[in-house]
């Protein structure tokens, strides 16, 4: 009795959660301008617009292209960052630690409207230049990836750079070929966290983002005011290939990281 | 031959640069331009304003109203399912865990049309119901949030502690209650941070549901509108106190290990 009313209970906060996602999925998948309306014809419309529409296109583009690319950045930046913290003084590291919390613990908007201010407002950067936009998307991932690396580097052996540099080893190669190879799961890992952070923001890229530029977010928001039915039904389409691009992800990282714990016992 | 010679300390040298430039100046930014009116002059006028009007004032607590009630719907949703997950026998109980926090990855914008759509289907007109929906959509929002650290603290929970209480003739709402519930307080109060910070920003979600009511969110946005930075500034400096205390008092409780926000991969 108690079991089944455990699998109820998870069972109904599944429903909660899932209900929206599949329900919007279905009706991607037909002519339907309205979700509780009559189910019309099945159609791929909805997709084919996604793509042939060049302001949806460019949208979707925009968005991973802005991800990758701030992402890239924010790892070369805190990965060196969180080597050089790991072996300062207590005191440099423990304030390097507190000034990243910052946008960690901070309110998304906060940062925003803050890296906006000091960049758009005082320094009068053109907003045109991606500039800020770039920045502020840094501002946002490079400490959660500076975060990950961290408890790579405290389970790492601290006297292999030494051991490297007594061999003959110049710091470069100390660097790049010890102590880098062994923080490249925590590496990846902030990585993919950088990407979704992006992917999913919107305040920060509404303070700062030029004009004529829009992410998913910023898009969809602006679509839901708007009535544009066509655009309006592509974004279901949307919705849902990011859905089934999410848990394809989630399995195969699964089984991948599945296999390798298995080789390792 | 002349090889890169370099301290690894000095490593950290750009990010230190980047956290100095674009996330420690932007405060001192704010702090300024809550102080100051259009002019550059220092004034209190901002300030004063602030808690004179009962404009303001009222959005300050509608603000506080929804970020408690929606804190308390995710912990009251997330408390069992992530207690019912942690303690089950379970060999796939993350894969489990991972159906819950899995739309973590899908962008925000998009879950809330899909809600939206559902809520219209069975409320009819959404505007009826503008508090009610937007705790909706928050929770929907936030949901994985809380569920996450909750599993991590109910997971690591020595199981033995609980035989001894059972054996020691504690029945199990009282083993409940002085040893389970005490012992996932990190969890707790990490999952509350995740939740109720967000919900007092995040305008957005109530944007998408017609929601009209301002929160501190929407304030800033709108004097982002407006041009008005000394009085977006002063709403992103009440938030970030806010924030400073709610940190200073979340960490007296939480556990180290804090890289709940979509650190799972």
């Amino acid at each position: 009795m108690k079991k089944a009313l455990r699998i109820i209970w998870l069972a109904v906060v599944l429903l909660f959660i899932y209900v929206p996602i599949l329900v919007l999925a279905v009706y991607s998948f037909t002519d339907a301008t309205m979700v509780g309306a009559g189910i019309g014809g099945f159609s791929f419309e909805n997709y084919i617009n996604l793509f042939k529409n060049d302001e949806l296109r460019e949208m979707i583009f925009g968005t991973v292209a802005l991800a990758v690319v701030c992402a890239c950045i924010s790892t070369v930046l805190a990965t060196f960052g969180a080597i050089g913290s790991f072996y300062s003084k207590k005191l440099t590291k423990s304030l390097i630690n507190t000034a990243n919390q910052v946008p960690v613990v901070n309110a998304d908007i906060v940062t925003g409207f803050s890296v906006c201010i000091l960049l758009i407002v005082i320094l009068r950067i053109e907003k045109d230049t991606f500039i800020p936009l770039g920045i502020g998307h840094i501002v946002l991932t490079a400490p959660f990836v500076y975060l990950s690396i961290l408890p790579k580097l405290k389970q790492m052996d601290g006297s292999l750079y030494e051991a490297a540099l007594d061999l003959g080893a110049t710091p470069a190669q100390a660097l790049f070929k010890v102590v880098i190879p062994q923080l490249i799961p925590g590496i990846l890992s902030g990585f993919m966290l950088a990407v979704t952070l992006s992917l999913d923001d919107y305040f920060i890229t509404t303070y700062t983002k030029p004009s004529t530029f829009d992410t998913i977010s910023t898009y969809v928001v602006n679509a839901t005011k708007g009535s544009q039915t066509e655009v309006k039904t592509a974004l279901w389409a949307l919705s849902t290939l990011i859905f089934v691009i999410v848990v394809v992800a989630v399995v195969v990282m699964n089984i991948v990281s599945g296999k390798k714990r298995g080789t390792k016992k | 031959m002349k090889v890169l010679r370099f301290n690894r300390k000095q490593l950290c040298i750009p990010y230190v640069v980047f956290l100095v430039f674009f996330v420690i100046a932007p405060l001192f930014v704010i702090i300024f331009y809550a102080f100051t009116n259009g002019q550059g002059q220092f004034t209190f006028d901002n300030f004063v304003n602030f808690f004179v009007s009962s404009n303001t004032l009222g959005t300050l607590l509608y603000s506080f109203a929804l970020a408690i009630v929606t804190t308390l719907v995710c912990l009251f949703i997330s408390y069992p399912t992530a207690y019912i997950l942690a303690r089950s026998n379970l060999k796939k109980k993350y894969v489990l865990l991972l159906l819950f926090i899995l739309p973590m990855w899908i962008n925000f914008t998009l879950r809330i049309t899909a809600l939206k759509e559902i809520l219209s289907v069975i409320e009819g007109n959404i505007s009826a119901y503008p508090f009610l929906n937007s705790v909706i959509g928050m929770t929907y929002d936030f949901l994985p949030f809380m569920i996450l650290p909750l599993y991590n603290s109910l997971s690591k929970l020595d199981k033995s502690l609980i035989e001894a209480a059972s054996d020691l003739g504690a029945n199990r709402f009282t083993v409940f209650l002085r040893v389970t519930l005490p012992l996932s307080v990190p969890g707790i109060i990490s999952g509350v941070t995740m939740v109720l910070l967000p919900s007092m920003t995040n305008y957005v979600v109530l944007d998408m549901l017609y929601n009209s009511t301002y929160i501190m969110g929407s304030l800033i946005g709108s004097y982002f509108s407006a041009y008005d930075w000394n009085n977006g500034s002063l709403i992103s400096l009440i938030l970030l106190v806010i924030i400073f205390f709610v940190t200073l008092i979340t960490n007296r409780f939480s556990d180290k290990d804090s890289e709940n926000r979509g650190a799972v991969i």
